[in-house]
């Protein structure tokens, strides 16, 4: 393990294109990118600007056309399928806008479900899943299924899912897209407290300023390319 | 890991119980047609197996008439007589030789009468068929020399008059003779062709020739051969008294033919087969047509949990552990579907055995293979929908709505 402070992702002249020839269409159009470990990063930018390409590609979805990515130092430019799932599975977590849990599958359920592909036993996933929905402030809710919880609630089911697994990094692709504005605030500060008391590494995309104004450091993608990128100021003051 | 996938197969399967009953009725009808289809047909061959040694062991029957007429077609040849079986007895390949003639009559006693099978013939057919008398005695010899009144009675025919009484040292009336019942016949039950042996009545061939049907025609001759005797070598001797004996000169047919009971029950269990092979096709079929739903139902499951996949696929599953999982998926599914449809299949067998009278066999082979072939069915047509959910990219299943 990489100590706090040092990059964890880090990309150099990453292209992603689509297509080819007349028409090519580029979504990152040469990205240059460094991501610290303990770093709670906000991306913004228009539709099309390319940072949700970029997060696909930081999350190991996706693959960039050219350029270097490095993880924890480590090219994985190249991985192929398999091998990108385990990283998935062993260093990251998502979280979505539209949630993404499994109907019909209980609270504790979907929060165990990255740890079956971690190979845990029963007792070991079921004792994991409880931890983190407490975690996420969710106790005596393990059983619940997402039909009969709140938005905000389903999306702490999705962080606890994201937390189970002990990631280094948690990707949040707008997780406030979908809930009203006191239910966001709640996501945003259970987003901030992970990264300052677990030291956990967020990148969340966003396309509300005040959801951003969480984050330590914006960084801003217009045409494909990284059009700022600023520390923000002091969260304290955001609060 | 395996275990978790069956056990995430199952409620995936119970989630939607219902369609899940749906996809597999296909697989539990073609198993349960093909279980059934063997059971019965492993049954009613044992059936055949079983009448065919009631009939006796070794036994040849003899009739006048070329062989491979038709009925209702007619010769001119002419009909046994009763020295010609007292002839074939006295041939060393021959143990007893039993003269036939039969005739349909009621029989009557008090107020109960029965409308059966009279055969005139001598104890010596009791010997050839293995046909043993419970209760008194079979004919003696001087009976059947002069022809008396007398008669053994098969069970049927015993119940319709006698009821459960003793029937022997009664008297019977048989056209306008009244006979004397010596001996009843042990019950047989049905033969081969479903016809109740037990209703008959067997009397002194001579006391039918004279008193009821008036000629001295035999209708046929059943042998039973000397133990050691080969088949074939008891028909060439047989065949060549009876050329000489009707004198049919050399390079003329016979006019007589001899069938052996072996021959008979070869033939029917044939055709057992050749039935059962065909309703095992059609089950084969039906089996197929069942993978081909599964197949079906598969891949509309995996367009539906598109977004399932996704989740699986970000959270760390690989290609290869979504496959498994809707591979296994497939077969317990198919396995459940063949499961049912054994049971059904031997309920089916089962009930059929009852009506039909023939022996419920069920064969533990068949039902492996049952459970097998339909693991099979799963692995072949769940292989596709599997694969084309392993292959689902990440990105586009998170996305797809």
């Amino acid at each position: 393990m990489a100590a706090a402070g040092e990059p964890i992702i880090e990309f150099r002249g990453i292209r992603r294109t689509y297509g080819s020839g007349e028409a090519e269409v580029r979504a990152l159009d040469g990205v240059d990118l460094t991501i610290r470990r303990g770093e709670f990063v906000a991306i913004m930018g228009p539709s099309g600007s390319g940072k949700s390409t970029a997060m696909n590609i930081i999350g190991f979805l996706d693959r960039p056309t050219t350029g270097t990515y490095l993880f924890e130092g480590k090219d994985v430019s190249a991985l192929n399928r398999d091998q990108r799932a385990l990283i998935r599975r062993h260093y990251l977590g998502f979280v979505f806008q539209g949630f993404n849990l499994l109907a019909r599958t209980s609270a504790l359920e979907n929060v165990e479900l990255p740890l079956i592909y971690k190979g845990l036993g029963r007792a070991e996933r079921s004792a994991l899943a409880a931890e983190a929905l407490a975690k996420v402030g969710l106790q005596g809710r393990e059983h619940h299924d997402p039909s009969e919880l709140s938005g905000g609630q389903q999306q702490r089911v999705a962080i606890a899912r994201a937390l189970a697994g002990d990631p280094v990094v948690i990707l949040a692709d707008e997780p406030t897209g979908n809930l009203d504005t006191t239910r966001s605030r709640e996501i945003m500060e259970l987003l901030v407290r992970l990264n300052r008391e677990d030291g956990i590494t967020i990148v969340m995309v966003t396309h509300e300023e005040d959801m951003a104004a969480h984050a330590g450091r914006l960084v801003t993608f217009i045409d494909g390319r990284v059009a700022s990128d600023r520390a923000m100021p002091a969260r304290e003051a955001a609060q | 890991m395996i275990w978790e996938t069956v056990r995430l197969a199952l409620q995936a399967i119970l989630r939607n119980a219902l369609r899940s009953f749906l996809t597999v009725l296909g697989v539990v009808i073609g198993v349960a047609a093909v279980i059934a289809m063997v059971t019965i047909g492993q049954g009613s061959s044992d059936q055949v197996t079983a009448s065919v040694e009631s009939l006796g062991t070794n036994v040849l029957i003899l009739r006048p008439g070329r062989a491979m007429m038709g009925p209702g077609v007619r010769d001119d040849a002419p009909e046994f007589r009763l020295a010609d079986a007292e002839a074939m007895s006295t041939l060393s390949v021959v143990a007893a030789a039993a003269p036939v003639a039969s005739s349909t009559l009621t029989a009557v006693y008090g107020n109960a009468n029965a409308t059966t099978l009279v055969t005139g013939t001598g104890a010596s057919y009791l010997d050839v068929l293995n046909w043993p008398v419970v209760r008194g005695r079979s004919f003696a010899d001087a009976e059947e020399r002069s022809g008396a009144a007398v008669c053994l009675i098969g069970e049927t025919v015993r119940q319709k008059l006698f009821g459960n009484t003793d029937p022997t040292g009664e008297a019977i009336r048989l056209k306008s003779v009244s006979c004397e019942v010596v001996g009843l016949l042990q019950a047989k039950g049905a033969s081969t062709f479903g016809q109740d042996q037990d209703d008959t009545i067997i009397v002194p061939i001579r006391m039918l020739q004279r008193r009821v049907t008036g000629t001295t025609d035999v209708s046929s001759i059943r042998v039973a051969l000397a133990p050691g005797v080969t088949t074939a070598r008891g028909i060439r001797e047989i065949e060549a008294l009876m050329r000489e004996r009707r004198r049919i000169g050399i390079g003329e047919d016979d006019d007589f033919s001899v069938t052996d009971m072996a021959e008979i029950s070869s033939m029917l269990t044939g055709i057992n087969n050749v039935l059962a092979g065909l309703l095992s096709a059609v089950a084969a079929v039906s089996l197929l047509v069942g993978g081909i739903g599964i197949m079906n139902i598969m891949l509309v499951s995996v367009t539906e949990r598109t977004r399932e996949i996704g989740i699986r696929l970000a959270v760390g599953a690989q290609a290869r552990q979504v496959m498994m999982q809707f591979l296994i998926e497939a077969v317990v599914l198919s396995l459940i579907g063949g499961l049912i449809g054994i049971l059904l299949g031997l309920a089916l067998a089962y009930v059929a055995a009852q009506l039909m009278a023939i022996p419920f066999a069920p064969s533990l082979p068949v039902v492996l293979l049952a459970f097998i072939f339909s693991a099979f069915v799963g692995v072949v047509f769940g292989y596709f929908p599997a694969r084309s959910a392993a292959r689902l990219d990440p990105i586009e299943a998170l996305r797809y709505q």
